[in-house]
């Protein structure tokens, strides 16, 4: 009896305001390995997961974008410390669903734990490299700075060969600038996603800062285009699902970054480049009068 | 100067003598299309009058543009395209050099007629619209070969031929505010003035003709909305760049989301102006006149919502009400008027309706000054409301007219809060003399431009957008250039 232990299968839950709770729904869907064999079961989130979801991201928004520049840094490159830490589970959830080799695997974890700490240096820089001083001719101090637009979506929904590194490189840049983020995990290869999940309150993310789902990116993609309370949107999609969050968000204008298909993340100049955020910072521009 | 009631503080006897601008401008009977360098007449033989607000009378029959002729003028642009963009980037640089001389040379005709087209104070033609034309031609003028330094770590590239459609309440500036950065970054394009104000525009295209810009690099076609909506939605254009209301600005978002066009959009506000009760009260009064009663109120970012601490709103209103009865309202061609002709007929319907419409939410009325209105024209008083509700109509929507909403309110907190309770966010003024009160409250707003102890100040190095719904992108200085560059 003893070699035939039968193993737990779990059903992942989603993370929301810090906790981990399952779909209101009760849904769940299936998550197969590279073979097909059932591993696990994901809640599938519904529209109401999440706008509670979104609800709890703009509560959390003024803190995270409220917190200095240098603790959000910090608690970035603890989050980067957790994942270290964990890495054979990484590797482990990586293989599980895309078949990469040991080898594959390990490197992507090592690439997704580094982009993590190079963007936790943007934290307190990015506002240095986008922003500036600007020389009007007249007596007035003018600058501009960029600031984090509020609650930005993050959609991972193409199944690509390096799952945990496209989430990061997804979710990253509008959280670094202090943006609160739901973030749709990948529903084909969302097992990163879900440890980093799991890690996110050991590095003192706040509750509600990061939050992250499961489910169908065709389903969600009109909830979340349509979301009046969504201020930006960064994906990775088809172009069906490109379509429907570009259209649906002209209504409140809301901000659409969405990649290609095929967007290559391991270009690490290109992930690790401070106008990966630009789309989801507002510049303001402070003028005062300098004569008296 | 002591002050005494409303109306009676200037007498009869402190007229001003009329002091009219004396240069004549000449006008065309008739115009036609700018497309590939040349002067064509519109496709459809079409023409629509184009009017003085200040008199009523015809000025010149603007052609009409429709699908041909956008299509001719998208295919003109993408010839121009490449030879433009491969131009070296320093001679490119001398192109607009040229075009920024030859603006500040022909300034002052060119005031006369962006006053005789849209009935704006000529005091605010010669020294704001026309000089900041000239800025951002020269501004951008120089950052043709610096691209590499304006975008970190990038490649900048032009985007191809960029459709661009203007407002009626800067003319020429906003042309010149579109056009110099997207020519800069080596795009070129098809501009499509306001149907009321097209005749800058025209004239801005022989400019370029004298400062021998290659055909195709710009082209100008005039027209209504049925031209502009078949110039962004037409499929040979890589970027969208609108100036207008937030209404036709979703429709185009919608038209470039079906296609995946790039867009920047600077949209309609309603915009907070703030006045604590420790703000220096006499300059703070300039700062709300120049807040709303600049260019008509017809300005996009002007402060319509006026907060007023509570315990000095009564000085305040005292005063405004003073100031504003000494604004004068009348010729814009005469260089003492302050406040000019509402743009067009449709407009003034428009601003008088909302007037009508705070009056029936039981809002009170004020509109100082006992000046007679010319007989002729489309005029409106300065005009303020108090007892404003939050909900009042007068409140949350985009009049762009001289009409001002004044409210007041306790703390901070709450004038933050109800500065940011609209679905706008383009600007936003403060006013108080504690420094770290002013940037605690700057740092507050939901406002893409916030001016402290100022208002309505502009410059091509400076850049202009809003947050929310009040658009995308920037125009002006480094952030400018993103919105014509791919990566």
């Amino acid at each position: 009896m003893t070699d035939q232990r039968l193993p737990i299968l779990k059903t992942w839950k989603l993370f929301m305001k810090g906790a981990y709770p399952r779909s209101e729904s009760g849904r769940t869907l299936p998550l197969k390995d590279a073979r097909g064999a059932l591993v696990a079961h994901l809640s599938h989130a519904t529209r109401k997961d999440f706008r509670d979801a979104v609800e709890a991201a703009r509560a959390a928004f003024p803190a995270w974008s409220g917190a200095t520049a240098y603790l959000r840094s910090q608690i970035v490159y603890r989050l980067a410390e957790m994942l270290e830490g964990r890495r054979a589970d990484l590797a482990e959830a990586v293989r599980c669903t895309t078949g990469a080799t040991k080898r594959a695997a390990d490197d992507e974890v090592n690439a997704s734990i580094d982009r993590t700490v190079s963007w936790a240096g943007w934290c307190d820089k990015y506002p240095m490299v986008l922003g500036s001083r600007n020389p009007v001719a007249g007596p007035y101090h003018n600058f501009s700075m960029p600031e984090p637009g509020g609650v930005c979506v993050c959609v991972h929904g193409v199944a690509d060969a390096q799952p945990l590194l496209g989430f990061l490189s997804l979710v990253l840049p509008p959280f670094c600038a202090g943006n609160a983020v739901v973030a749709i995990a990948n529903t084909r290869h969302p097992l990163g996603a879900l440890l980093v999940a799991e890690s996110a309150p050991t590095a003192d993310i706040p509750a509600g800062a990061l939050n992250v789902l499961t489910g169908d990116a065709h389903e969600l993609a009109g909830w979340i285009a349509g979301h009046r309370d969504v201020d930006s949107v960064h994906a990775i999609a088809e172009p069906a699902i490109a379509g429907t969050l570009r259209l649906g968000s002209a209504e409140n204008l809301k901000r659409v970054h969405v990649l290609p298909a095929d967007e290559d993340f391991t270009d690490t100049d290109r992930w690790t480049n401070p106008r990966r955020l630009a789309p989801f910072v507002e510049t303001k521009t402070i003028w005062h009068p300098s004569a008296t | 100067m002591a002050e005494s009631p409303a109306g009676t503080v200037f007498p009869a006897t402190w007229e001003y003598s009329p002091a009219p601008e004396s240069l004549k401008v000449e006008v065309p009977g008739s115009t036609k299309l700018f497309i590939g360098g040349q002067w064509v007449d519109p496709h459809s033989r079409r023409r629509f009058p184009s009017i003085n607000p200040a008199t009523e009378a015809s000025l010149s029959q603007i052609a009409e543009g429709d699908a041909h002729d956008v299509d001719a003028a998208v295919a003109a642009a993408r010839r121009a395209f490449k030879p433009w963009s491969k131009l070296p980037a320093s001679e490119r640089a001398k192109y607009l050099y040229r075009i920024a001389r030859r603006i500040q040379e022909r300034a002052r005709e060119l005031a006369v007629l962006e006053t005789m087209d849209g009935g704006k104070p000529i005091r605010e033609s010669r020294d704001v619209d026309v000089p900041l034309a000239a800025q951002h031609f020269f501004h951008h003028a120089g950052w043709c070969d610096k691209l590499r330094y304006a975008v970190p770590g990038g490649n900048p590239r032009p985007l191809g031929v960029c459709a661009q459609v203007i407002p009626w309440n800067f003319p020429l500036l906003m042309a010149a505010w579109k056009l110099a950065p997207a020519l800069a970054c080596g795009n070129t394009v098809v501009l499509k003035p306001a149907e009321t104000t097209s005749l800058t525009a025209i004239r801005l295209a022989e400019i370029l003709q004298e400062c021998e810009l290659p055909p195709g690099v710009v082209n100008i076609v005039t027209g209504a909305g049925a031209t502009g909506k078949a110039l962004v939605e037409h499929a040979g254009v890589d970027k969208v760049a609108f100036t207008g209301s937030t209404e036709v600005g979703k429709l185009i978002a919608k038209a470039c989301a079906a296609r995946g066009t790039r867009l920047t959009l600077e949209l309609g506000g309603k915009s907070p102006n703030i006045i604590f009760a420790d703000a220096a009260i006499d300059q703070a009064i300039e700062g709300i006149v120049q807040g709303i009663w600049f260019n008509q109120g017809h300005v996009c970012c002007a402060g319509s919502r006026l907060f007023v601490e509570e315990s000095v709103l009564a000085e305040v209103t005292r005063k405004l009400e003073l100031r504003m009865a000494s604004l004068r309202v009348g010729d814009p061609l005469d260089k003492n008027t302050d406040i000019g002709a509402i743009n067009s007929k449709g407009q003034l319907a428009t601003i008088l309706g909302y007037i009508d419409a705070g009056q029936k939410e039981g809002c009170t009325v004020c509109q100082p000054g006992a000046q007679a209105l010319p007989a002729k024209g489309f005029w409106c008083r300065p005009t303020f409301f108090t007892g404003v509700q939050p909900s009042h109509v007068v409140a949350r929507e985009e009049i762009f007219g001289p009409v001002l909403a004044v409210m007041s309110f306790r703390t901070p907190e709450e004038a933050i809060t109800r500065a940011n309770n609209t679905p706008y966010g383009l600007a936003a003024g403060v006013w108080t003399d504690k420094g770290s009160k002013v940037f605690d409250v700057a740092r507050r707003l939901q406002a893409g431009v916030v001016w402290c102890n100022t208002y309505n100040q502009f410059d091509a190095t400076s850049p202009f957008g809003g947050f929310k719904e009040s658009g995308f992108g920037r125009e002006g200085g480094v952030h400018g250039l993103a919105g014509y560059l791919a990566e």
